[in-house]
């Protein structure tokens, strides 16, 4: 059994990548798939946050890198899913303590009892972004629709098709469907001309991704009545190979429609 | 704020407009790893060594990367003189 190993990378930070992994860490492993994350963001680890975790870790990466942990014991089990683990990054040491060849053997040993590895890459273009997608067999590009973010996206596609790793395929990510509306803020259309790759999914910002980050539980847990649940259930169902729908506002349920039409005026960003 | 108003009001594109057009411009430099100022000077040695053959509008030249999906190229549009269908006298 050969799990994938997915590597969620941006370039710029504070895009929503760790929110991402988590996310869809938990939602491919509610539909059953045996899942790791890896926080790769040795030095400022917050994918436990995001869990709910911080308070189960003992062992992270760079402990199982250098030996003083074997790999099964620096799983953090969350106990919410049978099938969900982190490998936790390590917080006081920083991204020189990992090479690319270190995640490639992590990565190896893990494939074999699990269907999918996530790994959290950390902003930027240079170490912590080389190591992690050394072993990544598939990548995920976050952006969100803003100039900087776009540009740093680009920077990233360049980069990752240079090493011939991918295929790259784009999360849009805090879309506001009013803002877009209006003409002040870049659509859907325009990121993926602008980028020229794959989409596999979209996420509207909604003030519940903080909350459900203060509280340890990501939104993907319960996603009904919420967009941004869905949307990350989407996205992992198209990483499961299924032909999803792309979520309009005017698509969802009695609920959304209603919204949509007072929020959005029924336009899809 | 005012400024900003009236700088709004000024220009009708939308800002939305405005971050894609700038995007594509910088993405198509930043892809093709030429700045603005190697663009400038490319663009004036190209009217320097065409000029030294044609009679061109050098006022006219425009030196621009253009982008089809991720394939980059340099596009140089020089207006001859010879074509102009009201010829001005220099």
């Amino acid at each position: 059994m050969a799990a994938r190993v997915i590597t969620i990378t941006s370039g710029k930070g504070g895009v929503g990548k760790t929110t991402i992994a988590a996310n869809l860490s938990v939602a491919l492993a509610m539909s059953g798939h045996r899942v790791v994350v890896i926080d790769a963001d040795v030095g400022l680890r917050n994918l436990d946050m995001m869990l709910g975790l911080e308070n189960r870790i003992v062992y992270d990466l760079v402990d199982v890198i250098e030996g003083r942990s074997r790999l099964r014991q620096a799983l953090v089990h969350d106990k919410r899913l049978p099938e969900l683990f982190l490998l936790p990054a390590a917080q006081t040491r920083d991204k020189s303590a990992v090479q690319p060849a270190d995640m490639v053997r992590v990565c190896d040993e893990l494939r074999e009892q699990h269907d999918y590895i996530m790994i959290d890459s950390p902003a930027g273009i240079e170490q912590g972004f080389r190591y992690a997608i050394a072993p990544a067999d598939e990548i995920l590009i976050i952006t969100n629709p803003e100039v900087a973010a776009v540009r740093d996206a680009d920077r990233v596609v360049g980069l990752i098709e240079a090493e011939e790793k991918g295929p790259a395929r784009l999360i849009i990510n805090r879309i506001n469907p009013d803002m877009v509306r209006r003409g002040e803020m870049l659509g859907i259309a325009d990121v993926i001309e602008l980028l020229a790759i794959d989409l596999i999914g979209t996420v509207p910002e909604e003030p519940d991704i903080l909350v459900s980050a203060n509280r340890g539980r990501p939104l993907a847990f319960s996603p009904d009545g919420c967009l941004a649940g869905q949307a990350f259930h989407n996205i992992a169902r198209r990483l499961q190979g299924e032909d999803v729908p792309f979520l309009t506002l005017r698509e969802q349920g009695m609920l959304g429609r209603l919204f949509s039409f007072v929020r959005a005026g029924g336009e899809s960003s | 704020m005012r400024i900003l108003d009236r700088l709004k009001s000024r220009r009708q594109k939308s800002s939305g407009e405005v971050a894609k057009e700038r995007l594509r411009l910088v993405l198509a430099h930043d892809r093709a790893d030429i700045s603005p100022g190697l663009l400038g000077t490319l663009k004036d040695e190209i009217i320097d060594v065409i000029s030294q053959h044609v009679d061109i509008d050098a006022d006219g030249v425009q030196v621009t990367i253009s982008q089809s999906t991720r394939q980059s190229r340099l596009v140089a549009d020089i207006p001859l003189m010879a074509g102009r269908r009201h010829r001005k006298k220099a």
